[in-house]
């Protein structure tokens, strides 16, 4: 049982420190124009602690308890939604380019 | 649902995180990147609802929808609403509830565990709380600094260094003191300091740093939701969270170069900083303000205009009248660029954004690098609502909030429009001597109505 749940800490410990490695290659270099849908993206993403905030209402036995997992989801859920919203928003407008080409073509 | 699948699918949605990221780091896959993370945490979402209790219905789950579905209420319309110009603190915003979330996650996660929590378990509750309510409390207050609910200024009180250093104190030692003795109060106490803690955290950050704050506050929010997914055992939150946290840490770096700026110098320049003595005398000496025709004339007979934006033109949503000014001097055979900060506006790439939204020509769009050495060519600059990001101070001005940072050297062009609501200062509250040269001539009043009256005056001529 103890060297079970030794070598699940181990498989954590193992996920954190190659997550950390991923992290850093993924955005190692980023044009200053993306940044902020990148920092919006990004939040957007820690936005998954709605998983964890889903779970501790279920488990929850107080009154207590409940009312402040409840809070969490509520929370969660507005960083999780409305940041790939709101990121998605930003994006958007980049797209716009392929089109702008054609309209400044004929206005010259 | 068992375990493995549950962690095998877990395992896709962290996948779909990291191609999210990896997605958004270049122009064309952006939005696709963004996408795909949406998706990864919708599948995260819906999985958990039949792997918590064991395959049978969630306890509360009537309550649990409601929850979601409010939150989904007050996030989608603020996210769809909000303008261009007020994206920077909604961000802000949705980062600290995000933080605040997972405090009560490990909160309320503790609470269960009560006497039966391991010390580990304990040490990552104590870490989440603490960075979640700091999380929390900072990005409230860059809210209220760039929503302009408070003074945008650095926030300097007497003995400012001392309270806060006592307060981190305090943070620490209780968290010591939930850590040793566990219980409820410790973890109160521990959470109330951490929240004071996060408020005069950001107090003395000036307004045009802002955005670095809000970045590191973002990376902050990731390792406490790595730290609940620690204490939770959830394999997917370690993931996502650590993700955030070392992407969140690359990318302040990146902002802080790109004002030329260490991260230390950022967080802790404002407390050695000397408060700017530059009111007064400077603002009595006389200014040249032109009239919109003026202002035509100038660029009627230049060969070369390069127009500078600046949060000016985001505030007045002026960008698709400055639009149609460069279709018009471009249709005169002016040769015209947007001379674009890394950090104009509120975040860096703002203006991108918002000269996106007009279609502006991408290749119109010169970054600083670039369009630097070819001032001395150009004829006018037309600096359109922009103050900081042009200021000589940040290159002659040892000691002065922005000293250091990369400007757009506007003053080696011929000559120089500004377009200011008012003689203030901008955001980060420092005079600029350029609005005081001979060369320089202001025109007053909104950006998006002196640019109309330059388009008509210029259509007269």
């Amino acid at each position: 049982m103890a060297t079970e749940l030794m070598s699940n800490e181990i498989a954590l410990l193992a996920i954190f420190l190659l997550s950390i490695f991923v992290g850093f290659e993924v955005v190692s270099k980023v044009s200053t124009t993306l940044h902020t849908p990148l920092m919006s993206g990004a939040n957007a993403i820690h936005g998954v602690i709605l998983v964890g905030a889903i779970v501790v209402a279920d488990h929850a036995n107080t009154n207590l308890e409940l009312g402040l997992a409840l809070a969490a989801v509520i929370l969660a859920t507005i960083n999780m939604v409305g940041g790939f919203v709101v990121t998605d928003r930003m994006l958007q407008m980049f797209k716009g380019k392929p089109k702008v080409k054609k309209d400044s073509g004929d206005s010259k | 649902m068992s375990r493995n699948l549950y962690d095998l699918i877990g395992l896709a949605a962290g996948i779909c995180f990291i191609l999210a990221l990896k997605g958004l780091s270049s122009p064309k896959s952006a939005r696709r990147g963004n996408l795909i993370g949406a998706i990864g945490a919708t599948v995260a979402t819906i999985i958990v609802f039949f792997y918590a209790n064991g395959g049978k219905a969630l306890n509360h789950l009537p309550l649990i929808l409601t929850a979601i579905g409010f939150g989904v209420i007050v996030g989608v319309p603020a996210a769809r609403k909000v303008q261009m110009t007020q994206m920077p603190q909604l961000v802000a915003l949705f980062n600290g509830v995000g933080g605040g979330a997972a405090a009560l996650v490990a909160i309320v996660e503790y609470l269960k565990l009560g006497d039966g929590a391991t010390t580990a378990e304990v040490v990552a509750t104590v870490f989440t709380v603490i960075v979640g309510c700091v999380s929390f409390s900072g990005s409230v207050i860059t809210f209220l600094k760039l929503q302009e609910l408070m003074t945008t200024r650095p926030v300097i009180f007497p003995l400012g260094r001392q309270v806060i250093a006592l307060t981190l104190i305090g943070v620490l030692a209780s968290g010591g003191w939930v850590i040793t003795s566990g219980g409820s109060t410790p973890l109160l106490v521990n959470g109330l300091l951490s929240l004071l803690f996060g408020i005069l955290f950001v107090l003395p950050v000036g307004g045009a740093d802002v955005p670095i704050v809000i970045s590191l506050l973002n990376a902050f929010t990731g390792l406490t939701v790595a730290a609940s997914g620690y204490v939770l055992q959830t394999t997917l939150l370690i993931v996502a969270g650590t993700l955030v946290g070392a992407s969140g840490t690359i990318l302040t770096r990146l902002m802080a170069e790109a004002m030329g700026r260490s991260l230390f110098g950022t967080l802790f320049g404002a407390f050695t900083a000397k408060a700017q003595a530059s009111s007064g005398a400077v603002d009595t000496r006389p200014v040249k303000s032109g009239s919109p025709d003026d202002v035509a004339i100038l660029l009627n007979y230049a060969q070369r205009v390069v127009i500078v934006p600046g949060f000016g033109l985001a505030v007045a949503q002026a960008q698709h009248t400055v639009r149609e000014l460069a279709d018009l001097l471009a249709s005169k055979g002016v040769e015209v660029a947007y001379g674009i900060h890394p950090v104009a506006g509120r975040m860096p790439g703002h203006m991108n954004v918002l000269l996106a939204e007009a279609n502006v020509p991408y290749e119109q769009l010169v970054e600083m690098e670039e369009i630097n050495p070819t001032f001395p060519q150009t004829d006018v600059v037309l600096v359109v609502g922009a103050n900081d990001v042009v200021n000589p101070a940040a290159k002659t001005t040892p000691g002065c909030p922005i000293y250091g940072m990369p400007i757009l050297d506007v003053g080696q062009a011929g000559n120089v429009i500004f377009l200011k609501r008012s003689m203030r200062p901008g955001f980060a509250g420092i005079e600029n001597e350029l609005l005081y040269d001979a060369k320089t001539t202001l025109l007053f009043g909104d950006a998006k109505d002196s640019l109309t009256k330059v388009v008509s005056a210029l259509k007269a001529l």
